[in-house]
């Protein structure tokens, strides 16, 4: 397997505040990836980063080519779907035009309207709402929602912000399950971070423990889940 | 009774002219979220050229489209020398920036083309329409106008790729950076239209009121006052709107007395703050869901 993403001593500031201190990671292509930390650690921070949302230092290059200097927009166009925190949704718009909004980068049209097709089936209740303003949707159909607009741009990467912020624990099973199947169906490659460990631990086959800006264990996910520092300081037993 | 209906109809054909420009109001306020003090004299301007493209004896329909296409090149190059680099500044700023940009344009229409009133022509004559002494053909071709406009943005917003990408610019940059649109070159592009719509709005007025660097001024605080009532985030409400001030203000200066001429501006400027107040969404503004 061949690194994906590639993150070399990458070290983000807010103003004055620096919150990532030379952090460097990699992402095999196809993997499931999680990135772990407590609040504050720089989690979102590192997706900001990956995205040029935050201003950076280091090299992030994604299949070879290098991401520093180019803006948001172009890094997507790249095949980097990024689903942040909060969801993005366009709360004023019908169900069906945040799919499109997914896609509006894409030029083949034909396939826009097979993919649509094809979220409605991942998501069957997404099918049932197309035509209802976002805003109106529960927590955990937003979350659908925002994943299946991510998907609409056939994203080589996607990066997941806490998706299971603010959502029950069965749902959070639910949309944890698709991602998988995304991940090995879709062969896209997913980088999620979570402060459910242990649910993202189950999930994933990569993962990065991060504090205060730093990478301070790296690793299979079943042998994160193992050590005893994380299970104390992140699963609670 | 005649005469009431003989003033709701004067109210619609003067309204006309209010919902043109709420039109182009609203178009900004799509774009920048904000309402465009110099939007007036952009259009002012857009007319002194058609005007001056007739002079040199370019026929009307062939200088009303070479004026689009200017405008809209304008808008585009006034966003991205003006507005672009003070995209970040505070909100005060800005209006600075619009009322710098108002005072710009209008001295350079001044020394260009100097402060005596001009005739402008109308493509569609000036006779009385279908025999009333109310509307004259002017007036109906412009409420067409107007209406042909409503429904262009209409179907653009609603039905084109470039519509939605636009809107969702608007609404939410950041996510809308994250499918990949381009937000700054959207508001641009926001910018040019609402230059186009201005210019239209101005070429349609000029018959009624002359061509004259101060001619938008009063033109566009009725057009701001349609865009309130109608709602800013409505180009059908705009409309609406500005059909809806163009009969207020006709029923007030006709039924309550001490109203003339002279306290017709004070009315716009009276509804824009009552609307605010009673309801800041406007009469058709969508009330937009949000979960907290």
């Amino acid at each position: 397997m061949t690194a994906m993403l590639n993150v070399r001593d990458l070290r983000a500031y807010y103003g004055q505040v620096q919150a990532l201190h030379g952090l460097s990671f990699s992402l095999d292509e196809g993997s499931l990836t999680t990135l772990l930390g407590a609040n504050g650690a720089g989690k979102t921070t590192t997706l900001r980063a990956i995205c040029n949302m935050v201003r950076s230092t280091g090299a992030i290059e994604f299949e070879g080519q290098p991401l520093s200097g180019r803006s948001t927009e172009n890094i997507v166009r790249l095949g980097i779907a990024h689903v942040p925190q909060g969801r993005g949704t366009f709360t004023a718009m019908t169900v069906e035009e945040n799919l499109q909004l997914g896609a509006i980068s894409r030029r083949d049209r034909a396939a826009i309207v097979s993919d649509i097709e094809r979220m409605y089936a991942h998501f069957p209740v997404l099918k049932e709402r197309y035509a209802q303003q976002a805003g109106t949707l529960s927590g955990g159909e937003q979350q659908m929602l925002a994943v299946a607009r991510a998907l609409m741009l056939r994203p080589r990467l996607m990066l997941l912000d806490e998706p299971s912020f603010g959502l029950a624990p069965l749902i959070v099973r639910d949309l944890f399950r698709i991602l998988g199947k995304i991940n090995r169906e879709d062969k896209v490659t997913i980088l999620v971070v979570e402060q459910n460990a242990q649910l993202a631990l189950e999930l994933a086959d990569q993962a990065y423990v991060i504090e205060t800006g730093r990478i301070v264990m790296a690793g299979g996910a079943k042998e994160i889940a193992n050590n005893e520092d994380v299970r104390k300081s992140y699963l609670g037993y | 009774m005649e005469l009431f209906t003989n003033q709701i109809l004067a109210g619609i054909s003067t309204g006309a002219i209010y919902a043109c420009m709420a039109l182009a109001v609203v178009m900004i306020y799509q774009a920048i979220d904000h309402l465009n003090f110099a939007q007036g004299e952009m259009a002012m301007f857009s007319t002194f050229i058609s005007w001056q493209l007739m002079q040199w004896g370019v026929p009307y329909w062939v200088a009303f489209i070479l004026t689009l296409a200017l405008s809209f090149a304008a808008g585009i190059v006034i966003e991205r020398a003006l507005f672009k680099p003070l995209a970040k500044a505070p909100i005060l700023t800005q209006v600075a920036g619009f009322i710098a940009l108002y005072s710009i344009i209008n001295s350079c229409a001044g020394l260009i083309w100097d402060f005596t009133i001009k005739q402008y022509p109308t493509p569609f004559g000036s006779s009385p329409f279908l025999g009333s002494q109310l509307i004259s053909t002017h007036q109906a071709g412009m409420i067409g106008i107007t209406l042909l406009m409503l429904a262009g943005l209409y179907f653009f917003f609603r039905y084109t790729r470039m519509g939605l990408a636009m809107r969702a610019a608007a609404s939410l940059p950041e996510s809308a950076r994250l499918v990949g649109i381009n937000t700054s070159w959207m508001i641009a592009l926001g910018w040019g239209m609402a230059a186009a719509i201005g210019a239209v709005a101005g070429m349609m007025i000029a018959p009624v009121v002359f061509l004259e660097p101060n001619m938008m001024l009063g033109v566009l605080i009725y057009g701001f006052a349609a865009a309130v009532l109608g709602g800013l985030t409505s180009p059908f409400g705009a409309v609406i709107g500005g059909f809806l001030v163009g009969i207020f203000e006709n029923l007030v200066g006709t039924y309550i007395p001490g109203v003339g001429n002279e306290l017709k501006l004070p009315i716009a400027l009276a509804l824009i703050v009552t609307v605010l107040v009673i309801k800041p969404a406007g009469l058709f503004g969508r009330p937009i869901v949000k979960r907290v």
